[in-house]
């Protein structure tokens, strides 16, 4: 076995530069720097093995064997200066000693060469990144390759998470509530897929770069998602949200000039401020205009409102992009009269434009409500509600509920809120339409 | 790596005229950038036959092996850097804007 460090780019000056202050560091302080490492720094190093040697199961035993050494060694030697390198370094070097040991050592590095650096699309890169000298980051590389159509969806999700966090595919399968054998199928089956299909390592020819990044966008929004939606939440789902913007950070930073990517972190940092205050003691939702904003996260709004500056300023606008803009007016409001509801309603339209659906023509609806009346909105929501894509969305009767409640018509507000109790998912939101519905049978003349 | 590209409609017959399903410029440029081996058209499923052997003895029926709505017209086998390429050469089929290509990783190299 070789000793971890070669003397490589990657370890010069990192590698064996001990903290000297430390000179063997305190088990606990290793302990934390190991775990902090393995939040950070597995899709780092688990990126560069499979960008060494094409091979995705070698690259996750080799990044795990790297942390159990580190879990070794830095007691002792003390912690590098830059764990990331160390862990790549020492990974990578495990990695290629085993494939040299192989019996089927040819096949191997054939692939390897097949599936290593130095394909055509790196130029691209280099000019999406905006510096003509850079390699492209292998994460980029290997988040292009997770989220590749050629893969159903589910699959992307799993890869995504399975490979560029340190997320274990038990904690993934708890994430998304499928049993951990299925989970292991899944990724096997999608590892197996991009061997076999001969799915690249890279990231994609400028031609579709864009859509490809859209579709590397929606994994994100959709691992967002998991620990986001109302009542849903455990530990293993939020877990997947903060990985979800740890990626989207990422993706932003390493893709300065696709704007939808910084819209998409800008969006998830606005939305994520305001988790504190969207669930009360009992675990309840709530609603936007009845949160405490004091529990509102102002350094993390001051961050998503300078990230989608930033990207308003490129002057290329996408859905993202809008929707992280209508969540910087309710962030940005010191209460819900003081929103800026003509602006969202303008927004949405925008949206609408960009983006056509009926959920964003109800979204719309309730900001023309805001702004111009209930009457206004009610109007636009009954005629979606006659067109009927709506039809089964617990969301439409609850938004004409709440409208018919504003205008003080509480039974036919109460016969829509039972409606919507009939068709609302999760037990946070059925209890809040139960919550709503007594309100209104009881203030209801009789 | 090599691929199989099964040229496919949905059964229906396609709303295009011959020209636009004209495959042969598709196969003059893949031919001459060194992508296309080779390929054919393949005639109706009505004119199949399908072979079995049970128990020694050669059971042949009239037909596909399978029935289905969709039916493959051709075939062409490519050589490509990867999935991605294969993509964009099956994405200038003509028939990709009609009907559909599947597209097949050969089991070896």
């Amino acid at each position: 076995m070789s000793d971890g460090l070669d003397g490589g780019a990657a370890a010069a000056g990192t590698g064996g530069g001990a903290d000297p202050a430390a000179g063997g560091a305190p088990a606990g302080r290793v302990k934390e720097a190991v775990a902090r490492a393995w939040t950070e720094e597995w899709g780092r190093v688990v990126a560069a093995v499979i960008a060494r040697t094409g091979d995705w199961d070698l690259a996750e035993e080799c990044a795990q064997d790297a942390f159990e050494r580190a879990l070794e060694r830095w007691p002792r030697d003390g912690v590098p200066r830059s764990p990331g390198a160390w862990l790549t370094t020492t990974a990578r070097n495990r990695a290629l000693d085993r494939l040299r040991r192989a019996a089927n050592e040819t096949v191997k590095l054939r692939q390897a060469a097949r599936l290593a650096p130095g394909q055509p699309a790196t130029a691209d890169l280099a000019e999406e990144a905006g510096d003509g000298d850079t390699v492209p980051d292998d994460r980029l590389r290997l988040i292009f390759t997770c989220c590749h159509p050629a893969l159903p969806l589910p699959a992307q999700v799993a890869l995504t998470l399975r490979s560029l966090t340190g997320l274990s595919t038990a904690e993934i399968a708890r994430a998304f509530l499928v049993p951990e054998k299925t989970m292991a199928q899944r990724l096997t089956r999608a590892k197996n897929k991009i061997r076999h299909a001969g799915i690249p390592f890279r990231v994609p020819a400028r031609e579709v770069l864009p859509e490809r990044t859209a579709a590397v966008l929606a994994v994100l929004y959709l691992l967002f998602n998991a620990g986001y939606a109302p009542g849903a939440a455990g530990p293993d789902q939020r877990r997947v949200t903060a990985e979800a913007i740890r990626l989207a950070r990422l993706v932003a930073g390493l893709m300065p000039r696709q704007t939808e990517a910084a819209g998409l972190l800008a969006l998830m940092l606005l939305h994520d401020a305001r988790a504190a205050a969207r669930t009360d003691a009992a675990g309840d939702l709530v609603p936007l205009e009845e949160q405490d904003r004091t529990l509102w996260d102002r350094s993390r709004i001051a961050e998503g409102v300078r990230v989608l500056e930033g990207a308003l300023a490129l002057h290329r606008p996408g859905p993202y992009q809008v929707q992280a803009a209508v969540a910087a007016c309710h962030a940005e409001a010191p209460g819900p009269r003081d929103t800026d509801w003509k602006q969202i309603a303008l927004l949405y339209a925008e949206l609408a434009r960009m983006a056509p659906g009926p959920v964003v023509e109800l979204n719309r609806a309730v900001a023309v409500a805001m702004d111009e009346g209930p009457e206004r909105g009610l109007e636009l929501v009954d005629a979606l509600a006659s067109e009927g894509e709506l039809t089964g969305y617990h969301l439409l009767p609850a938004t004409r509920a709440d409208l018919l409640r504003r205008l003080g018509r509480p039974g036919p507000a109460a016969a829509a809120y039972r409606e919507a109790l009939a068709l609302a998912p999760t037990e946070a939101e059925r209890r809040f339409l139960e919550r709503r519905l007594a309100e209104v049978s009881a203030g209801r003349p009789r | 790596m090599k691929y199989l590209l099964l040229i496919c409609s949905d059964g229906d017959g396609f709303d295009a005229t011959p020209e636009e399903l004209d495959a042969q410029p598709w196969v003059d440029e893949m031919t001459r950038r060194g992508v296309r081996l080779t390929g054919n058209r393949t005639r109706d499923a009505e004119d199949a036959t399908t072979v079995r052997v049970r128990d020694g003895a050669v059971l042949t029926t009239d037909g596909p092996y399978a029935e289905t709505k969709e039916q493959m017209g051709g075939f062409d086998i490519i050589e490509c850097a990867d999935l991605d390429e294969a993509v964009e050469v099956a994405s200038k089929h003509p028939v990709a804007r009609y009907g559909m290509i599947e597209v097949r990783p050969f089991w070896t190299e």
